[in-house]
This record gives structure tokens, sequence and C-alpha cells, in this order.
């Protein structure tokens, strides 16, 4: 009888666990379920379209655009490597490298102007009153109701040799003979740099507003001077906020295609237009994907040093 | 009222069907953009009782690229004579034989046996012109019918120059002032050429489209340029004149092709008809401003464009004009490798 009971006790507790693992399954399937919309969008919009440009590097060019389905290395060869046209030796793509080089130049460049035309931007509007700021917040945002190129146009009038600043210079006798600024590296720079400040301001302003100002009212109390408070106090305080706005700002900038195109006047080509060059006029589309690719591994790089710089610092 | 709402809702739907109900059929053109005329459409449609939609695109590889893997769901098609060829082969067009249509009688002597499609089994003429420098001659005196202006400038001239980023047509145009012939893989004039464009970027502003804009402004006092937009300019700033380089310069011709996976083959050939009557091909040159190939045009069209020396080519720069077949993958890759070097 006791055996029996026992017994009992035991198939009772065998079945309470069966069900526990029943529930734990059923919430496995479920919580897998819930992913689904996010894990399809994340498959068909972002791994799908990257296997294929990855899957083209390996392929070989059609005559007139498009791929050719053999196996080929070329796409990869040429991202790195040139055979000259004329002897036929092999040398290093300095074509390429310069681009790659120029593309990485202007964007720290154009990140730095942003950062330090952005900063005391966020700075002034975090230190408003709470119901101003929204309309600083608000006027930042206005430029992002126009259309890119729009922006990119109108800036082309500001620095253009019959432009705003150059007739202002000219009739108040500043300069005799206009200052060339379209069409040079400097405006692509100066371009980018304005196209992409509101994204460079929000992080900044978002960390700025958080920031404790009686700490700051503190260092002044211990004789710092204000360099001192913004080096020491302010900066570290705000560096989420700064590491963020630049990220924004370079990685955007690093495959700019319209800026670079209007204000560089074709004359300096960045990444996204030799890219585009070779989907286009060149008809090869390896090279064109491999080089995405080769900007794609430049991207994730930099961010990848990035985030272990982080880690090492707040270990 | 939520009756009502509904009723509203039906209504709405119906007025966004009727467009394409009253009319008795469909054609849907892929063209350049702002190339086709409004008033030719208008009286097509009117003509043969059928709706017309137009979409644009702004490049030949652009447009292949779109075609090719179907569903685009386009009846027509106006490639450049440089990629005729390219549809050809790759079986993208309709074998629509307008050499035996009814109005095929209108198209000059010249049009009708063109390298690019030969006998015309495929193609109407849309449009033709030629790429070649435009000079404002308040800045620049000297001859302007030489390439020597962009690729050896003199003094005055220096970074005032624009060229427009067309691959094809600037190292055609450099290959021609160093002697070569088109689609050469000549490397001796290659290595020519290739020196020649990277010591003139040089003095060049900036390789830029909108040519237009940029004479009209004074950006620039050169640009290489096509003949239709440096008539658009000289209206707006009368000392804009056109050259055309006498050691060679590029021709192009846009033709209308019908697609092989066209919806509505009969209209579509009933407008590759319609394009070659006198009447009707003037309208196409009246809104673009570029001359046509069928016989009896000019007739209709504005004097003002009967007469632009931009249009009618003088008879002794007529001989330097050269079409630019597509050229073959491997001289194509020469050419890219010369482009890129010249962009670096």
């Amino acid at each position: 009888m006791s055996n029996s009971a026992a017994e009992v006790r035991s198939s009772n507790r065998g079945l309470h666990e069966h069900s526990e693992v029943a529930r734990r399954k059923k919430e496995v399937r479920n919580n897998l379920l819930l992913c689904t919309p996010a894990l399809i969008v994340l498959i068909l919009a972002a791994a799908g379209p990257l296997l294929i440009v990855l899957i083209y590097t390996f392929l070989k060019a059609g005559p007139y655009g498009g791929v050719i389905w053999e196996w080929s290395w070329d796409g990869w060869f040429q991202v790195f490597l040139k055979k000259d046209i004329f002897d036929d030796t092999v040398s290093i793509a300095d074509a390429h490298i310069s681009i790659f080089w120029r593309s990485v130049k202007l964007s720290v460049q154009s990140t730095l102007t942003a950062l330090i035309l952005g900063f005391p931007t966020a700075y002034f509007i975090a230190t408003r009153s709470p119901n101003t700021r929204n309309l600083w917040l608000f006027l930042i945002t206005i430029p992002f109701w126009t259309n890119l190129l729009i922006r990119t146009f109108a800036i082309m009038q500001v620095i253009r040799d019959q432009g705003i600043i150059n007739t202002l210079l000219i009739n108040f006798g500043f300069i005799e003979t206009p200052i060339e600024m379209l069409y040079t590296e400097f405006s692509i720079m100066l371009g980018m740099a304005y196209v992409y400040l509101p994204l460079m301001v929000l992080p900044l302003y978002a960390s700025i507003e958080k920031l404790d100002f009686r700490l700051i009212e503190a260092a002044y109390d211990l004789y710092a001077t204000r360099i001192f408070v913004l080096w020491r106090i302010i900066i570290p305080l705000v560096k989420p906020g700064i590491i963020a706005g630049s990220i924004l700002v370079f990685i955007p900038s690093l495959g700019a295609y319209v800026t670079p195109r209007v204000l560089g006047g074709g004359k300096n080509l960045m990444l996204g237009n030799l890219i585009e060059l070779q989907f286009g006029q060149g008809r090869n589309w390896p090279l064109g994907a491999a080089l995405s690719i080769t900007l794609l591994v430049i991207v994730m790089v930099s961010l990848l040093v990035y985030v272990q710089n982080l880690q090492r610092k707040s270990d | 009222m939520r009756n009502y709402l509904v009723k509203c809702l039906i209504a709405i739907v119906a007025l966004m069907f009727s467009a394409s109900l009253f009319a008795a059929g469909e054609l849907h053109i892929y063209n350049w953009g702002d190339y086709t005329s409004p008033e030719l459409v208008e009286k097509f449609e009117q003509e043969y009782d059928v709706k017309v939609t137009l979409t644009d695109y702004d490049s030949n590889e652009t447009a292949l690229a779109k075609v090719r893997p179907g569903g685009h769901g386009f009846d027509i098609v106006v490639p450049t004579s440089t990629h005729v060829p390219i549809w050809i082969e790759e079986g993208l067009l309709l074998e629509t034989r307008p050499d035996q249509m009814e109005n095929f009688q209108h198209v000059m002597e010249v049009s009708r046996n063109p390298d690019f499609d030969p006998g015309r089994r495929y193609t109407v003429p849309w449009l033709w012109g030629s790429t070649g420098i435009s000079v404002n001659t308040a800045e620049y005196d000297g001859d302007i019918n030489t390439s020597k202006i962009l690729f050896d400038p003199p003094e005055s001239l220096m970074g005032k120059i624009n060229v427009v980023p067309e691959m094809g047509d600037v190292v055609h145009m450099a290959i021609f002032y160093e002697g070569g012939d088109v689609c050469t893989n000549d490397k001796e004039v290659l290595k020519r050429v290739r020196d020649l464009l990277v010591s003139a970027k040089a003095s060049w502003k900036s390789l830029d489209y909108g040519t237009k804009e940029k004479l009209v402004s004074g950006d620039v006092a050169v640009s290489m340029n096509w003949n239709g937009y440096s008539m658009r300019a000289r209206s707006e700033r009368p000392e804009v004149h056109y050259g055309y380089p006498i050691e060679g310069y590029p021709l192009w011709m846009d033709n209308v092709a019908v697609l092989k996976d066209a919806n509505n083959v009969d209209n579509a050939k009933l407008f590759q008809n319609f394009l070659m009557a006198p009447e009707n091909a003037a309208l196409v040159s009246n809104f673009a401003n570029y001359a046509n190939a069928i016989m009896g045009s000019d007739a209709y069209m504005n004097a003002e464009l009967r007469e632009a020396p931009e249009v009618m080519i003088p008879e002794q720069f007529q001989a330097s004009g050269r079409f630019i077949p597509p050229c073959s993958p491997e001289v194509q890759s020469l050419y890219t490798a010369i482009w890129t070097e010249l962009q670096k």
C-alpha cells in the first residue's frame, strides 16, 4: 500500500515535471513566434541583400553590366591591385586607395567640424529653460524637412563664385576676385558637415541635458578655471553623446554620394561615387560589389575598435 | 453615416480606376526625363484613344538595369545609339520591322541603315545631336571649333572649364584629338589620351552636368556640352556659342524601340509609326530643341530651331562628327581605368 502510494506520488511529480517542461517549451516557442516579424525583416531587408552583394563580388562581370554566374576573383583583385593597361604589370590600385583615403579624411574633417559647431549649439539649448528648449530643438530639425538634394544645392548657391559669400565680400571691398570654394574638397567637407549637423546636435543635447550642473558649480567653488571645467568635468560626462554623434555623422559621410557629386564637381570622387561608377558607366558590378563590402568592413572595424576601447576604459 | 462613408470610398476607388477605363488601350513609355513633348502625347492619345503613361530615366545604364529583370510594365524605351546594340544583343527588343511601316518613307536616307540597327528592324529615330563645346565668346575670342580649348586651353581659360562626366564622350573626344578611331584599343593612342586628360584636368573647374546653368550664371566660360543645351544657354546668354571640334566629336541618336515583354504591342507599333510622320517628329524636336531624322518635318518646326547653328551642323564640320558604337567589354575596361585614373 505504502509502496503504491509512493508510486502515485512519484508519478504525480513526474507529471508535474512533465507539464513544467511543456510550459517552458511553449514559452520558448511563443518567444520565437514573437520574434519572427523582426527576424523576417532582418533576413529579408538586411542579411539577404547583403548576401547577394557578397555573392556578386565573386562572379564575373557581364559584358554590358550585370554578372555572369561564373566564379572569379577579379572583383576583389581589382579593389586592391590594378593591372597596368599599358604594360600589364600588376601594382597597387593607387586610384582606389587615394579615393578611400579622401573619403576617410573628408569624413573625419566633417565630423570634427560638426562637433565644433554642434557642441556649443547643444550646450546652449540644454541650458535654456525647459519650455524654450523645445522650440530650439524644433528649429534644429527644420532642415530635415527639406530634401537632401535641395539643401546641397542651397549650399552651392552660398559658396559659388557668384554666390552670396563672394558677392558680399566683393561688394564690401574685402577681396577683388572671388575665393574659389565650390568644386573643391573643402566644399564637400562643408556640405557634409552642414547636412549631418542635426545628427550631431541631437545626441549631444540628450547627454548634456542629463548633465548634473551642480558638479560644475562645485568645480567653480573649488577654483577650477573655465577650460578645466570643460575638459575635466563636462566633456568626460557627455562623452557618450559626443561619440554617438560622431558615429552618426562619420558613417553617412563615408558613404556620401549626393554631396560630393554636387559640391565636388565630379573632380574628386568619394567612395559612394566610385561604387556608382562601377555599377553604371564602368559596367563592372563585381568590382562595385567588392568596393561596397570593403566600405562596410571599414565601418565595422572602426566601430569594433571604438567599442573595445570603450569597454577597456570602463573596466 | 457609415453608409455614406462607404459610398464615398467606393466612389473614390472607382475614380482611381476610371482614368484607364475611359481609354480603349494603354501605352507605357519609358523615356529620358524632360524629353517627351506633352503635346505629342496628347495628340497620340486622342488619335488612337490610348491612355499614355510616361516614366523617366536618367541614364542608359539605369534603363537597362531596370528593364533587364522583367516585370517593369513598359512598352516603349528610347535607348541611345551607343546602347541600341546592347539592347538588341540581350534580346530585350521586339523586332517590329519599322522599315516596313507606312511612315518609314519619311525617314531621311542617312538614318535608314545605321550601324547600331542595320536596316532599322527594331528602332525608329527619335532625336539626334552632337557633343561639342559651348564657349562664352565674351571671355574667349579665339577659334571655338577645336577640342584644344578643353585639352590644351589658353592661360585665360584656366579654371573656367567644365566637362560633362560622360565617360564615352570625354574619352572619345580625347581619342579623336590624338588621332585615334572610335573604340580604339591602340595602347599608344590610349597612353597619350590618358596623359592628355590627366594634364588637362588641372585646368578644369569641374566634371559635372548642369552645363546650361553653369554657362548662364558665368561659373564657367567653356563647357563640353550637348547641342540642345547649348542652344538653351544661348537663349539666356547670347554670347554662348557652340563649337564643333574639327578633330572629331561624338554624334548620338536616341531611338524608339518596343520591348519584347511589352503588354501593348499594337499600340507601341502605332506609336513607332506615328513618330515617323513629319508633323509629329516636329513636335518632338520643338519640345526638346534637337533635330530629328524625318524629312519634311522642318516645315512644322519652330523657325528658331530650324536656323539654329547648334542644330544644323555647318557643312565644313559635318565630316568630323562620328557615331560611337558600344565598345567591347575589353575596350570598355581600358576606358574605365583611364576614367578612374582621371578622377582619383
